[in-house]
């Protein structure tokens, strides 16, 4: 008798746990010979309501570190995915139609995205911070601080190197992300939650929902606790959605249109600049020393 | 008058209470209840009269926002004796209670006369409700007679001032003793003159005392003031204090009164929640079924 094989069932990802969505939905995953090879969670509002709360809750200790140990974690968490690169190329090439190499391309540049991000920690702040020039005698410098919680949305592919792209770019500068994953390429969204729970990343400092994002988008916009909106390739509809339900609370959005070959140019996706649209500049002076 | 209490019964009975499902309008109504009444507390040693009148602010208006219609008041402020007089003054006309902990809170480890001469000065400073603290260590040392005595002697002192009893159930290790003193502390109240319905509270706890307020806990006082009505017909209040952070917890406290005591305790002159934080939680959940909005921290004042 051949064995019956025992498909997993991922969970979402937020404050540090692994719980089942509350709306007990879930979807069933095919691959490319359309079996159900998994089931994912269909993530609710309320699940969205929670991991923001978490990430609230987690931005005090991780905004009050510095950008070195900031630097510090985010590199292990490279280091934790570097040592789990056969699942991850594994898993994108369940519902991905693509060759083993492409597949290990995506791993090894996601990796490689974490250590840019981990390198820019205590960096950045020199390339969009500045001292100005002043006629007295005292200093007057601009600083960048990170707003809080960002709300990432991410590419539907590359489903892992988007995911942490949009991750990496606001916790580069101490703010806390909900993350939602690619809804055509889930299961690499499913299995980065492992990694950021064995890495030394906070609780609730990464929060990760699947599902469908169509029915999130309009919370999302109008949750008065989310500081910023990182959407990937949104669409002309979607776009207009998150900008007017986010006016009301001031928030920032900041939507990309990226393709393919841009989200494996660090240039292009993990500069200073994409750093940038999520923190607030603070302009001080400070009385000289004469 | 020993009566024993199956502790395993009591948390499966009030375990049973948090599972309803209570959505929509009849969550509206019974947070909108739930809020009226709060006491809302500040109990520090860093209180200062610019917090109290902050607080007294929150109070009268909880929320600075629009809404239709109104939200309720919250039934008191709960501050030290020392503040009284600056609740009591901006509280004016609002018709929000001033509730004044005494006794000596919250150990109770001072003389008789000390703690007597507490409540008077709260009561002189316009306190309309005190709430004292149960001397434990002679309750736990068999000193029932001592207990009891001292708080027939506060509620003399209190005057027209309402009084509510904390029994500090944190530290009286037993559903037992927990029973045993409430029944102690009615009686005892009861024997410096009649009481009329809602003069007299039981509480939980001081809030300094982990735990504080819990659903077995609460459940085994209110079988106690239900068996006393069924006595005497007198409607003995109860005050929940400590721990109840959210608005779900208030919810399932909400149904536990009503399916122990009847409806006729839902109203803030027989049922109280000691409490800060749950304020904001309430409101919190009343301001985004209002709005359709997810709310913010900053949405809403601190005190």
């Amino acid at each position: 008798m051949s064995r019956l094989t025992v498909p997993k069932t991922y969970k979402l990802y937020i404050g540090g746990k692994f719980p089942r969505t509350e709306s007990g939905r879930s979807i069933a995953i095919e691959n490319q010979k359309s079996e159900i090879v998994a089931h994912i969670c269909h993530g609710s509002r309320k699940d969205f309501r929670n991991a923001v709360e978490s990430a609230h809750k987690a931005f005090d200790s991780w905004s009050g570190i510095t950008g070195y140990l900031r630097g510090q974690i985010l590199y292990r968490m490279a280091e934790m995915l570097e040592g789990r690169k056969e699942e991850f190329a594994a898993a994108i090439q369940v519902t991905q139609p693509v060759t083993n190499a492409v597949a290990r391309k995506e791993v090894d540049a996601s990796v490689d995205r974490l250590v840019t991000f981990a390198g820019w920690t205590d960096k950045y702040q020199q390339v969009i911070g500045c001292a100005n020039p002043v006629a007295g005698s005292y200093y007057n410098f601009t600083i960048p601080q990170p707003q809080g919680v960002v709300v990432a949305i991410a590419p539907q592919s590359p489903s892992l190197l988007g995911l942490i792209t949009c991750i990496g770019a606001p916790i580069c500068s101490g703010n806390t992300v909900v993350a939602l994953g690619s809804e055509v390429h889930p299961i690499t969204t499913a299995i980065f939650g492992e990694v950021c729970q064995t890495s030394d990343v906070p609780a609730g400092v990464i929060n990760l929902l699947t599902g469908k994002n169509k029915e999130l988008l309009e919370h999302i916009a109008t949750h008065r606790q989310v500081a910023g909106l990182y959407v990937a390739n949104p669409t002309k509809k979607n776009r207009t959605l998150l900008e007017e339900g986010s006016a009301d609370s001031m928030k920032r959005v900041h939507c990309v249109a990226f393709d393919e070959s841009d989200w494996y140019d660090n240039a292009v996706t993990a500069s200073p600049w994409e750093i940038e649209p999520f923190v607030e500049m603070k302009t001080i002076w400070h009385p000289s020393a004469c | 008058m020993h009566t024993p209490v199956d502790t395993v019964m009591v948390e499966q009975r009030a375990k049973s209470f948090a599972s309803r499902s209570i959505k929509t309008e009849s969550k509206q109504q019974g947070l909108r209840l739930a809020l009226s009444m709060i006491d809302l507390t500040t109990l520090e040693g860093k209180d200062s009269p610019e917090k109290v009148r902050a607080l007294c602010t929150k109070a009268i208006q909880p929320w600075e926002g629009e809404i239709d219609p109104p939200l309720p008041s919250v039934a008191a402020v709960c501050v030290y004796p020392s503040l009284v007089q600056v609740a009591k003054r901006a509280l004016e006309g609002s018709g929000v209670a001033v509730a004044s902990v005494a006794t000596g809170f919250p150990s109770g480890q001072y003389p008789l006369d000390v703690r007597l001469n507490d409540v008077k000065e709260a009561v002189c400073a316009g306190a309309d409700e005190i709430d004292m603290v149960i001397n434990r260590g002679a309750f736990l040392s068999g000193e029932f007679d001592v207990v009891a005595e001292e708080i027939t002697q506060v509620r003399t002192v209190c005057g027209t001032a309402h009084l509510k009893i904390i029994l500090e159930t944190g530290e009286l290790e037993t559903l037992e003793n927990v029973r045993l003193a409430s029944e102690l502390a009615i009686q005892a109240a009861a024997h410096s003159g009649s009481i009329s319905d809602g003069e007299v509270f039981i509480k939980t706890s001081t809030g300094k005392v982990n735990p504080a307020a819990t659903m077995p806990v609460t459940l085994v006082m209110l079988e106690v003031i239900r068996e006393y009505y069924k006595e005497t017909g007198i409607k003995i209040g109860m005050k929940p204090a400590g721990g109840i952070k959210t608005a779900k917890q208030a919810l399932h406290y909400l149904v536990m009164v009503k399916e122990t005591l009847g409806d006729d305790w839902l109203t803030k002159s027989l049922f109280r929640f000691g409490a800060s934080s749950l304020t904001n939680d309430v409101l919190r959940q009343l301001v985004r079924q209002h709005t359709g909005r997810y709310t913010a921290t900053y949405d809403f004042s601190e005190a």
